[in-house]
């Protein structure tokens, strides 16, 4: 299992396939993985074990 | 009249209204946006969810974009927001928001002088939301921030230019553009916050709970522009005592 924003979730094989799964475009989030950025550019490289801890956030409206 | 532009971290604007992005339905924002004749445009980072319409497809191409750090209570979230931010890859703009407490949304000045100094040194355009007070502006302007973003109230408030003499020492003193934030309610407000030479002014709450959202910013767009103009005009003089007629003195049919 890994933890993203807060929940656990089984583990994916990269950060892309999770971002696929969750059905969350690449171009539209940035991810942070156990408290370090993952660069947009290596999401497909990026492999996840398991009790990885992951933030993945995107924009809202804001003031 | 030469073109009245201004500038925030190398990037030239002609609009002098920021908008922001929060509380309308997303069918809304383009509107508001270009009824706004906003060049700038304020955006807040949030957990992903199982929503995957996304803000960026509502916000017309050409406007930059402005991250808020909302949500940070300490100089070290801030950065925190302001990287992952970076990493959406809508440029390296940012507005420092610290706040500690939930009741008045107010600034943490300390906090932000600290983020400030950070951010600047990462390359980000800084543009930190303060509570007006001249020493902290100085403090920020020399950590590096593009502008500084005195509040007119409290956040979300429509109270207006509570802390009118207190920006005022700020456009005297500071060289930096002095955007008021926060607080704005109505286009007359922001009107008399370009009247006093504020470079720009912010709005939200104002424009997102109007009955015609589209037409209230375009309302704010006339504002800021009448307040610039009336500004770079140079306001008439006020008389403390009496009267002084417009028309002539003399030739009266009496006479």
């Amino acid at each position: 299992m890994i933890q993203v924003n807060g929940e656990l979730l089984p583990a994916a094989a990269t950060v892309q396939e999770l971002l696929d799964r969750q059905g969350w475009r690449a171009d539209r989030v940035a991810v942070e993985k156990n408290g370090e950025i993952v660069r947009r550019g290596d999401f497909s490289a990026t492999a996840l074990h398991d009790g990885d801890r992951l933030e993945i956030v995107r924009f809202v409206g804001g003031g | 009249m030469t073109q009245d532009t201004w500038s925030l971290g190398g990037h030239t604007f002609t609009s002098r209204f920021i908008l922001g992005s929060g509380k309308y339905s997303l069918d809304l924002i383009r509107a508001a946006v270009e009824h706004a004749g906003a060049q700038i445009v304020t955006l807040a980072l949030r957990r992903a969810n199982s929503e995957t319409d996304s803000i960026l497809d509502h916000i017309p191409a050409g406007v930059t974009l402005l991250p808020n750090t909302s949500g940070a209570r300490n100089a070290e979230e801030a950065v925190r927001i302001a990287r992952l931010a970076r990493e959406c890859g809508c440029g390296d703009f940012v507005k420092i928001e610290i706040m500690r407490d939930s009741k008045y949304l107010l600034p943490d000045n300390f906090e932000t002088i600290r983020a400030t100094e950070i951010l600047a040194k990462e390359g980000f355009v800084v543009m930190p939301y303060m509570y007006p007070d001249l020493n902290v502006a100085r403090d920020l302007v020399n950590a590096g921030a593009a502008c500084v973003m005195p509040l007119g109230a409290p956040i979300g408030s429509n109270k207006g230019l509570a802390t009118r003499e207190f920006l005022r020492i700020l456009i005297d003193e500071i060289e930096l553009p002095v955007i008021v934030d926060a607080g704005i309610g109505r286009p007359s407000q922001a009107c008399e916050a370009m009247e006093m030479g504020a470079a720009a002014v912010m709005a939200n709450t104002a424009i997102a709970t109007a009955g015609d959202v589209p037409q209230m910013a375009e309302a704010f767009r006339h504002a800021v522009e009448a307040g610039r103009l009336a500004y770079r005009s140079g306001l008439g003089r006020v008389l403390e005592h009496g009267a002084a007629a417009s028309s002539p003195l003399t030739g009266f049919l009496q006479d």
